[in-house]
């Protein structure tokens, strides 16, 4: 059992419902990185069946079993997908020295319609400078209905985060998120170890709930002046830079439908955005005398 | 007789209007001097659609306003408002 204090808080999981990503820098210390890039260089980086429970992949002596045991990845994973999910795959991302290109924009597998998630775990063991082509990720992009390469031709989009980070640094994504590998300008091999959990258990209230209080919850004034913007409702609530006018609303109601999943509250709302439209009185008005 | 290569821009904006901000682009250049990729720049190239007519670019589609289908009205997928514009330059 993981330990409360390694669990994700209500403002993390609301970050990930909106922008559909997560990101610790330097999570992972220094020798386990080692040890994962020495197994990487000798191609002894075993995957497993799909489908086989996280629990019983990667057995000792194994560097990335280290790295997915420590107790803060273990709460990030518990707190999204539950306790041992199972393996889907598992891939060691690699970007060539001086490279033509960079991939194509894509989302991975197929299109995916269910609101039930799959998480990616994408490990950096080494330094990734700004030259080295490091992952680009599409904050909010994770709702959006495509499949695989159709993307593609999106070369650039305003609010793109290109991963430039120190060794040991993990980022966590929800399975539909828009990303590539950058081309690689450096004469340096950069490497990314990617690897797919699938829950098993319904994903509701998984992470340290202390704090989802009813203040937290508490709607917002339409147009009410001042804004918080670290509580649940404001990160929800904010558009990404990328979003089209009309679009954006509707990823705000996308947000909203994906924070009542995995809350179970079904009354949740940012500002009005969905109560307005559940708004359908069938109470007949007595006729007056 | 100089000879002419296209060179393609693509804009997404954040309407269907020609003069709203640029959300995404690409460029495709005949011409083989520049090569662009994904992720190669964080700033557009222009800050609206009608910025880029200042500059030369023609527009060859505008994108057609379609009604979402039935069942599909709060589904997000591609980036609707694709404006396509051309440039010929001789090589």
């Amino acid at each position: 059992m993981v330990g409360k204090e390694f669990l994700l808080n209500s403002k993390q999981m609301a970050f990930f419902v909106a922008k559909g990503y997560l990101r610790f820098d330097e999570l992972i210390p220094e020798e386990i990185n080692k040890a994962v890039m020495r197994d990487i260089d000798a191609g002894t980086v075993r995957s497993q069946p799909a489908g086989t429970p996280l629990s019983q992949c990667y057995p000792a002596p194994s560097a990335v079993g280290e790295m997915i045991r420590l107790p803060q990845v273990q709460g990030i994973i518990h707190s999204l997908v539950g306790p041992d999910p199972l393996f889907d795959h598992q891939a060691v991302h690699v970007r060539q020295p001086n490279e033509g290109a960079a991939q194509h924009l894509h989302g991975d597998s197929t299109i995916d319609v269910r609101m039930h998630f799959d998480v990616q775990l994408m490990y950096f063991p080494h330094d990734v400078t700004p030259e080295m082509g490091g992952t680009l990720i599409v904050p909010g992009s994770h709702f959006r209905r495509i499949n695989e390469m159709d993307i593609a031709r999106y070369q650039n989009i305003v609010g793109q985060i290109q991963m430039v980070c120190k060794a040991g640094t993990l980022m966590v994504v929800h399975h539909g998120i828009w990303h590539c590998g950058r081309q690689n300008k450096s004469d340096q091999m950069r490497y990314m170890f990617k690897v797919r959990l699938n829950p098993t258990v319904r994903q509701r209230l998984l992470w340290n709930t202390d704090d989802l209080t009813d203040e937290t919850k508490k709607q917002q004034t339409i147009f009410g002046g001042a804004k918080k913007s670290d509580d649940v409702q404001s990160i929800l609530g904010q558009q990404e830079p990328w979003f089209e006018w009309g679009d954006g609303r509707l990823e705000i109601i996308n947000r909203i439908k994906l924070w009542r999943f995995i809350t179970g509250d079904d009354n949740f709302d940012v500002h009005y955005w969905l109560s307005r439209l559940e708004n359908m009185p069938e109470n007949l008005l007595e006729a007056v005398e | 007789m100089a000879q002419l290569r296209q060179k393609v821009l693509v804009l997404y904006l954040a309407s269907s209007a020609l003069d709203d901000q640029v959300r995404s682009w690409a460029v495709y250049d005949g011409t083989g001097k520049e090569a662009h990729t994904t992720g190669d720049d964080n700033e557009p190239p222009y800050k609206t659609g009608l910025d880029a007519l200042k500059d030369g670019w023609r527009v060859i589609q505008f994108p057609q306003l379609i009604p979402p289908y039935p069942g599909l009205e709060f589904t997000t997928s591609f980036q609707r408002h694709e404006f396509i514009l051309e440039k010929l330059e001789e090589v």
